[in-house]
């Protein structure tokens, strides 16, 4: 099979939620009722807005997470031809872990990542 | 001894060969198409109902209860029965919820099981589809899910599932890197991102045993990062019911609710197979070297049969883990994986990398 059927799974995916969500729609019984559909929080009536401001250390940790990422992408085509090219590749990946630390190590220095 | 009679390879190409001379090519192309959709619909739905049996069971026998017993024997049937229950349920839309969002967020994180599904292989020759970037893809496709577990706890207007969403995004992000990383591990030993080519790889000795200190260093991570990554405890934080009750999927009700618990079983059952397949061999049998007889004997059990045992072992422990160690808080989740696992893994990977350039391995 080739990539193209990819589409297939994908397909399936949707028809099973979709054609389990329609069922459920159609087959399970209804009423109404004020308080029903009220935001549960543990029976206390919600205050305010939800969309609210919410801790940058979420944020911080998405930023340093980036820059792992796109490394690792970097990474797994030299993890694969790593064998065959040898020493230059070892030496380069040396240099590319040593750029990164440096970053991983500063943010470290300056308590990026220390909960708060 | 070869696997000629657990081929699936020539099974399939017959099947092919049958459908092509009976049609036109579109027809066989369609039916084929057919077979394997409803083929993966049903694995996927027997293997979700099994493993959230097996998670009632395992916990029930960790606390010494005795666990679901009422439906059908050992209460086996007690997962349909909950689906049916489900299924019945009415779904509740919310007051001020982003509908759009909140209706897209489960269809996400099924689509991102089924893609992971699809680059897995079973036993030889059954596989949906064998990439060359196979490891990449799973871990590509299979990130995709935080999206839907985001939008979920964006969407639904609940002080608890945005919370939740949050501690989810940053928790699977994070670890997400280990996982990264430590299949990179193999992938150096390995030479290859192709599910089928690691596993041909390990026909004499699992990768486990093979790979030194490296190896046995990446599973352990890749085995903590995975459970932290599939949202399982102890790293439940964005679930954590004792404080946010149900995180994320608190506004889901019925069927909806069913799938976020669905494709959090098979996530977790996605990562063991991968851990399965690139640490433990996959669904190659257990050889060891010198012991003809007993490699003849492993080599009667069927390679399903090797990449299901494997796959569940895995699964159980990452079930104990749950079920035995107390919740981390978040500061302790987030120190563990950029303090400790990710220049440990940093390291490994130098260390994989010095071992394949010398021949060190076996």
């Amino acid at each position: 099979m080739s990539a193209e059927s990819l589409i297939l799974f994908f397909i399936v995916a949707v028809v099973l939620v979709g054609g389990a969500i329609i069922f459920s729609a159609l087959a399970a019984p209804k009423s109404s009722n004020l308080q029903k559909f009220e935001p549960y929080e543990c029976g206390i009536p919600t205050k305010g807005i939800t969309w609210l401001q919410f801790n940058v250390g979420y944020y911080l940790f998405a930023i340093l997470f980036l820059v792992f990422d796109v490394e690792t992408v970097f990474v797994f085509p030299w993890a694969v031809v790593m064998r065959e090219v040898g020493m230059t590749a070892f030496v380069e990946i040396i240099i590319f872990f040593f750029i990164l630390v440096l970053g991983l190590g500063y943010a470290w220095k300056k308590h990026a990542l220390v909960w708060e | 001894m070869e696997f000629s009679i657990y081929d699936f390879t020539s099974f399939t190409k017959s099947l092919d060969k049958l459908l092509n001379e009976n049609m036109s090519s579109f027809w066989a192309t369609s039916i084929e198409m057919l077979l394997i959709g409803v083929g993966i619909l049903a694995f996927y739905a027997l293997v979700g109902l099994f493993l959230v049996y097996a998670e009632r069971k395992v916990c029930a026998f960790i606390q010494n209860r005795v666990g679901p017993n009422r439906v059908g024997p050992y209460g086996i049937i007690q997962t349909i029965a909950d689906l049916f229950k489900l299924l019945m349920k009415e779904l509740i839309p919310i007051k001020n919820a982003d509908k759009l969002l909140f209706n897209i967020a489960p269809f996400i994180v099924i689509i991102a099981s089924f893609l992971a599904i699809a680059a897995i292989p079973f036993a030889k020759g059954l596989h949906a589809i064998d990439f060359n970037i196979g490891i990449f893809y799973v871990i590509a496709v299979s990130s995709m899910g935080v999206i839907g577990v985001l939008l979920a706890g964006w969407s639904s207007n609940n002080k608890y599932s945005l919370i939740g969403a949050m501690r989810s995004g940053a928790q699977i992000v994070s670890y997400e890197l280990s996982v990264g990383l430590s299949l990179i591990t193999m992938v150096i030993f390995a030479g290859s991102m192709q599910f089928s080519v690691i596993v041909e790889a390990q026909r004499d000795g699992w990768f486990l045993f093979r790979g030194h200190i490296p190896a046995i260093i990446a599973f352990v991570v890749y085995l903590i990062a995975c459970t932290a990554e599939t949202n399982r405890g102890p790293f439940d934080l964005a679930e954590a019911e004792s404080e946010l009750t149900a995180g994320y999927h608190v506004e889901y009700s019925g069927i909806k609710f069913a799938f976020f618990f669905l494709a959090e079983y098979m996530n977790m059952f996605i990562v063991a197979s991968i851990a399965a397949t690139v640490f433990l061999g996959g669904w190659m049998p257990l050889h060891v070297g010198g012991f003809s007889g007993f490699n003849h004997v492993m080599d009667f059990i069927p390679p399903f049969f090797w990449y299901i045992g494997k796959t569940f072992f895995i699964i159980f422990i990452m079930m104990l883990f749950k079920w035995t160690f107390p919740r981390l808080r978040i500061d302790q989740l987030l120190t563990l994986e950029w303090k400790y696992l990710l220049p440990i893994n940093l390291v490994n990977v130098v260390l994989m990398a010095l071992i394949v350039l010398n021949g060190w391995h076996f």
